[in-house]
């Protein structure tokens, strides 16, 4: 395949992608698709942003619930402050989830492998307190928000908000693509299999780390604004839930780590199947089967669905030869 | 080409662990300077305090190049392989996951080294004609030798000046210790480098080197000044060439 095609080839299928979730959203009457749409799509989202670092530089980050919930409450922010729109409430995320990155990234990317781990641990627990103990946001108990009407062409605002995370899966994956298949991806790779190695080769590894957590955390932030409209409500314990962090790392790992098709194809595969779950058996059925799914994968496809697939292939190759 | 490496009173510690005591070396442009000891007496570490990945906790560490004095115990690793230090790990600590051209293109991460990477990247073939025919292999599938010229070829991707070199012979069978030494040889004769070695195979490292230190302990223990001198000092004498027998 040649390089242009396959570029050609990816924005023809993202803007496809973006079209069929307009057309739906204009054609399809039933709510629930979209609600239910809503959430695969900002899993899609938050895994992809995962893997930047998780993934690629193989910087486990546990910290993903404290980026979705500050970029929770820097929409309630923005939205009781000074009414913000939802596009500025999300841009503003993405910039204070950049930062966050960079100076979390600071603090702790001097530390390596399961010592990165655990201070990230650390990350959400301090976030949570924080906004716990700040009144303008609601505080513990929480806070009521209106949604303010909802813009033409849609007819409602979930809609909306479906077609806005189509808008954010495309930028997310897009941005994860380029930095796979960039110096900077070369680099990290580096870092996973042998960081002193890399340090030796004079990748600037401290850096590229920063940048890594910094677009991680952009876009996890930004995947966490629209959600305050999304369910009209936000309290710390919801916003800072540890499910997120876990589902993140948990669809990444379960698609694959090593392409950016991975952890889009892992948070298809687990948000869907708990959607349904939710809503035929029960919500509480959903951490079970994120567990028995990464065990499922970590011992029978240890590389993930990519893994697998690749496998298959050229299990198919020497049958056919 | 002046380039002098003044190594003076440097210690280095793991934790309460005393890695270096005091070790003093000096590598002037064009040698080929050995570093002798056993496993265990600082010979990595101190290879490692000159990329700075390993912090000394006192003396200094001073590259003069082309006139400037730089403190190496001050900079980043990636500024001390941007002034034209190379380091060939230990064990090669090849990224195993990659193919042998993406290794040797990280080689060439510093925007310095970017500019010349076509020239590298050829250079890098020409010298090493096998890692042509498996560009696009793993490096972690490939043999030990395979591996070592590889590690050795993402070195001078660089464009290194001064090359360190960290026990070239762990792991490689005793004619592929030979063939990796004499590459060395053959590299510093052609890239006009200067070279300081880590070994503890010494009959093999006397081959190509001009003087040597004796690392005992994290103390140098002996310096010669030519390869004669080291043969006969009473230190190798015990450790390399049986010499409490007579």
């Amino acid at each position: 395949m040649g390089g242009v095609g396959r570029h050609l080839g990816f924005w023809i299928g993202a803007a496809a992608f973006v079209a069929l979730a307009f057309a739906m959203a204009l054609t399809v009457r039933n709510e629930y698709a979209f609600f239910a749409g809503f959430v695969v799509l900002q899993f899609i989202v938050l895994a992809t942003a995962w893997n930047i670092l998780g993934g690629y530089a193989g910087y486990v980050n546990f910290g993903t619930s404290a980026f979705f919930g500050i970029g929770v409450y820097t929409a309630v922010f923005l939205l009781k402050a000074v009414a913000a729109p939802l596009w500025i409430q999300i841009g503003v995320a993405a910039l204070v989830g950049a930062a966050l990155g960079l100076g979390v990234g600071l603090l702790t990317l001097r530390l390596r492998g399961i010592f990165f781990s655990i201070a990230t641990v650390a990350i959400t627990i301090i976030a949570e307190t924080l906004i716990t103990n700040w009144k303008f946001v609601g505080g513990a108990t929480g806070v009521q928000l209106l949604r303010p009407p909802v813009t033409e062409p849609f007819d409602s605002y979930i809609k909306m908000l479906f077609v806005i995370a189509a808008v954010m899966v495309v930028i997310a994956v897009a941005l994860a693509r380029y930095v796979q298949n960039s110096g900077l991806g070369r680099g990290l790779r580096a870092i996973r299999d042998d960081e002193i190695a890399a340090e030796c080769s004079g990748v600037p590894t401290l850096n590229l780390k920063l940048v890594a957590c910094a677009l991680s955390g952009a876009l996890m932030c930004a995947a966490g604004a629209p959600s305050a409209m999304y369910l009209q409500f936000a309290d710390p314990v919801s916003a800072f839930n540890l499910n997120y962090s876990v589902s993140a790392l948990a669809m990444s790992l379960i698609g694959g780590t090593s392409h950016w098709i991975g952890p889009v194809l892992g948070a298809i595969l687990l948000a869907t199947t708990q959607q349904l779950l939710t809503v035929t058996i029960s919500s509480e059925v959903n951490v079970l089967v994120l567990g028995v799914m990464l065990v499922l994968f970590v011992v029978a496809a240890p590389e993930g669905i990519i893994g697998l697939a690749r496998r298959l292939w050229r299990w198919a190759r020497r049958r056919t030869s | 080409m002046a380039l002098r490496l003044a190594v003076s009173a440097v210690d280095a510690r793991y934790g309460a662990v005393r890695a270096l005591n005091g070790a003093s070396i000096e590598v002037n442009a064009g040698e080929t300077v050995v570093l002798l000891g056993t496993n265990g007496n600082g010979k990595s570490t101190l290879m490692k305090c000159l990329m700075g990945v390993v912090r000394p906790v006192s003396g200094t560490i001073a590259l003069e190049i082309d006139g400037q004095t730089h403190d190496l115990t001050r900079l980043a690793t990636e500024e001390i392989v941007g002034l034209g230090v190379a380091l060939v790990p230990e064990g090669r600590r090849l990224f195993p996951k990659l193919t042998v051209e993406e290794n040797l293109m990280l080689g060439a991460y510093r925007k310095s080294a970017r500019a010349r990477i076509g020239e590298n990247l050829a250079f890098a073939y020409e010298a090493f004609p096998v890692l042509i025919e498996r560009r696009r292999q793993l490096a972690g599938t490939m043999s030990g030798g395979q591996q070592q010229m590889l590690a050795i070829a993402r070195a001078l991707m660089t464009s290194p000046r001064l090359l360190l070199i960290d026990e070239p012979s762990v792991g490689l069978s005793p004619l592929l210790v030979a063939q990796t030494i004499s590459k060395i040889e053959e590299l510093k004769q052609k890239f006009g480098l200067t070279v300081l070695m880590a070994e503890q195979n010494f009959h093999q490292a006397v081959r190509i080197a001009d003087r040597g230190y004796i690392i005992v302990h994290g103390e140098i223990a002996f310096e010669g000044r030519t390869v004669a001198e080291l043969q006969s000092n009473e230190i190798v004498k015990q450790l390399y060439l049986g010499g409490d027998r007579h």
